[in-house]
């Protein structure tokens, strides 16, 4: 994983920080959208790049929980349960992935394509029940809606999010967008969905705006 | 009868909100100017006049913060932004960035230039892709238009912003976790003193704000001070994202002047979901104390929530009705505090794992009587000895559920399980096999 480009992207990212430590994150990032998780190497690679102990590295990539030991869907499924979500029916759309799939929490089917995670509240409650796919917006779900949703990502078919581009990118991809390099896809998709503008509509209706 | 009054979210309707040009057609980027024109003081005096209050959570004033960075100190100082909305139940930082991001870079242009800062962050939490990638987009164009970068607007000012993008981790909304994380290291808390404005970010004067909060202060600018404080109570000024979400016809974001009841907020938007009543709801996120029906009243401000036992948090309005049990809603917090405690110190990291355990023999039927006053017992110790607000916030849905529902923990014991049908609190009730 030592390719030029690769370097490249890192030593980039190093610059934009007064401090070259505060780059400890987007490589780890960068490592996945790499290597679809963060491997030893990785670890090994970003310690060197920081000049700093890989046990060191280690620690921080351990208490994130995005950054994954072991390698996840090429689309990674999250399935909010908090409370909100849970209630709404979160609970009930997690239970019935991890049947329709055959998989549990933290696990990933036997192709490769997709795997499952119960999330913590994605800041989206106005849209629950939530499901995230590589970390994009899937709103307002139902348990027949995120069967189909894993069947199509399973079938090569992914559909689009509801609040994000025009097509679902990939795990590898979406990681490289959270290390900070820019896949020029900002204006795609709604500048805000339905739930956004509940209010801002009301206040239309009644001459508040 | 309070008013809606839509101004962060005024244009989120048009396609193009999102972009420089569609931001620049509504007036965007016309308060840095007026802000640049001005000596830094005096725009901290503004900030501090229009009464602007920070919106993550805890209310104190945005003006006497910035006044808080020593000046002529000789050392870099630091804006850094709050965007990691955590907060189970908060949800409107991420549609403001996903519609309207430049209003943040806007306020972090003045609010850097205020505190003389050469350099600004945002920490967005990893787990909104376009949210990061309309943020990422925001700042290229800032830097492009000349709003970024050296000598700002031919103002001699140069600043430079780094959109930071965590990894998973409610604790770095913590504003010295926030700071340890962005220094690379694991997200724990810091002791203060020092705080932030004396040693923050590289040990350097550091102002940490919400997003909302940064990106309210470019109206104070193109409105004026006065304008700002026309909105709201006595000492909750302006106007604000309320959130709503749960069993309401109509969740979303609603824009107000501060001081505006929930029965408002529900009579203008249609109310709870047909045939079905308010049960319990947020005022401001999941680790701010639960509110009842007979709550319905308190204006939604700083005061009059403290008032009424709570507090008014980020606004965040999770709103269940009768069909949801109070103790699941309640342990599935639980669960969650546990999760994101860091683990630093004691009472958080083994009191939530208890705090767990009992709430999970009580929901299932299982628990003791007495198992209520270990509770509170517990709560007790939790409350005031943490090292940080995640454990105190862990206690709020405890202490306020067994004081309004002690009832319903009850009737869980009697019944031997929980009394509730799950299905039935859920939006596709009679649609499943
Ligand atoms: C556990 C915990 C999580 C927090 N999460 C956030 C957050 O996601 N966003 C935020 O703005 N403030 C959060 N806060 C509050 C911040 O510590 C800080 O008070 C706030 O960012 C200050 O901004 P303001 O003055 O503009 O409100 C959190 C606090 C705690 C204790
Ligand atoms: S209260 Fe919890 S989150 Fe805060 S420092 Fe202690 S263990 Fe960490
Ligand atoms: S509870 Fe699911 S997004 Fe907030």
């Amino acid at each position: 994983m030592k390719d030029e480009a690769l370097l490249a992207q890192m030593d980039s990212i190093i610059a934009r920080y007064p401090k070259s430590r505060s780059a400890i994150m987007p490589l780890l990032h960068l490592v996945q959208a790499s290597e679809g998780f963060v491997t030893p190497e990785g670890v090994e690679l970003v310690a060197k790049k920081l000049d700093l102990a890989t046990a060191e590295v280690a620690a921080v990539a351990t208490f994130y929980s995005q950054y994954k030991r072991r390698p996840v869907g090429d689309y990674h499924v999250g399935v909010c349960t908090n409370t909100l979500c849970a209630v709404m029916g979160g609970d009930a759309i997690f239970s019935g992935l991890k049947d329709h799939l055959g998989i549990g929490n933290d696990e990933r089917t036997s192709d490769g394509k997709v795997s499952l995670e119960h999330i913590e509240c994605n800041a989206a409650c106005d849209y629950a029940p939530v499901v995230m796919v590589n970390w994009e917006f899937f709103d307002n779900q139902t348990v027949e809606s995120a069967k189909e949703l894993v069947d199509k990502l399973r079938s090569g078919n992914p559909p689009a999010p509801t609040r994000g581009p025009k097509t679902l990118p990939t795990w590898k991809e979406n990681s490289a967008v959270l290390a900070g390099i820019s896949d020029g896809r900002a204006n795609e998709g709604v500048q805000a969905g339905p739930a956004s503008l509940a209010g801002l509509e009301i206040a239309h209706e009644r001459g508040e705006a | 009868m309070t008013s809606l009054k839509p101004v962060l979210s005024k244009h989120w309707n048009e396609a193009d909100s999102f972009t420089i040009a569609g931001y620049q057609r509504n007036g965007g980027y016309e308060g840095m100017k007026k802000a640049l024109a001005m000596e830094p003081d005096a725009v901290i005096a503004s900030v501090k006049d229009s009464g602007l209050r920070g919106r993550g959570g805890a209310g104190f004033p945005t003006g006497m913060k910035w006044s808080f960075i020593p000046q002529g100190d000789g050392k870099p100082h630091y804006l850094v932004v709050n965007a990691d909305e955590s907060e189970p139940g908060t949800c409107k930082d991420m549609p403001l960035l996903l519609a309207n991001p430049h209003s943040l870079v806007e306020g972090m242009i003045i609010a850097s230039y205020a505190i003389r800062a050469n350099h600004a962050f945002v920490y967005i939490r990893g787990e909104v892709t376009h949210v990061i990638r309309r943020m990422q987009q925001a700042v290229a164009d800032a830097y492009a238009a000349g709003y970024l970068g050296k000598n700002i607007n031919g103002k001699g000012y140069d600043l430079d912003l780094i959109v930071h993008v965590g990894a998973g981790a409610y604790i770095c909304g913590e504003e010295t976790a926030l700071l340890d994380s962005l220094e690379g290291f694991r997200g724990q808390p810091r002791l203060r003193p020092p705080f932030p404005a004396i040693a923050g970010l590289y040990a350097c004067p550091t102002v940490v704000n919400n997003v909302e909060s940064i990106a309210s202060v470019p109206s104070i600018f193109t409105h004026g001070v006065e304008w700002f404080q026309s909105m709201g109570t006595e000492k909750s000024k302006g106007f604000t994202l309320y959130s709503l979400s749960g069993h309401v016809k109509r969740p979303g974001q609603y824009e107000a002047p501060l001081g505006i009841t929930l029965r408002e907020l529900l009579d203008m938007s249609g109310g709870m979901r047909e045939g079905h009543t308010i049960k319990f709801w947020t005022p401001g996120g999941s680790s701010t104390p639960i509110f009842t029906a007979e709550h319905l009243d308190v204006p939604l401000d700083y005061e009059g929530v403290g008032a009424a036992g709570s507090m008014l948090g980020t606004k965040a309005l999770q709103i269940f009705d009768e069909t949801t049990c109070v103790v699941r809603a309640v342990l599935r917090w639980t669960e969650f505090y546990k999760h994101e405690s860091c683990g630093k110190c004691t009472p958080c990291r083994e009191g939530t794992w208890w705090l767990v355990q009992i709430l999970k023999d009580l929901e299932n039927g299982v628990g003791k009587a007495e198992d209520l006053e270990k509770l509170l017992d517990l709560c007790d110790n939790i409350l005031g000895r943490s090292f940080c607000a995640l454990g105190d916030g862990a206690t709020s849905p405890i202490t306020s559920s067994i004081q309004y529902f002690r009832d319903e923990y009850l009737a869980h014991l009697s019944a031997g399980k929980c009394p509730f049908d799950p299905v039935a609190s859920t939006l596709f009730v009679g649609a499943r096999a």
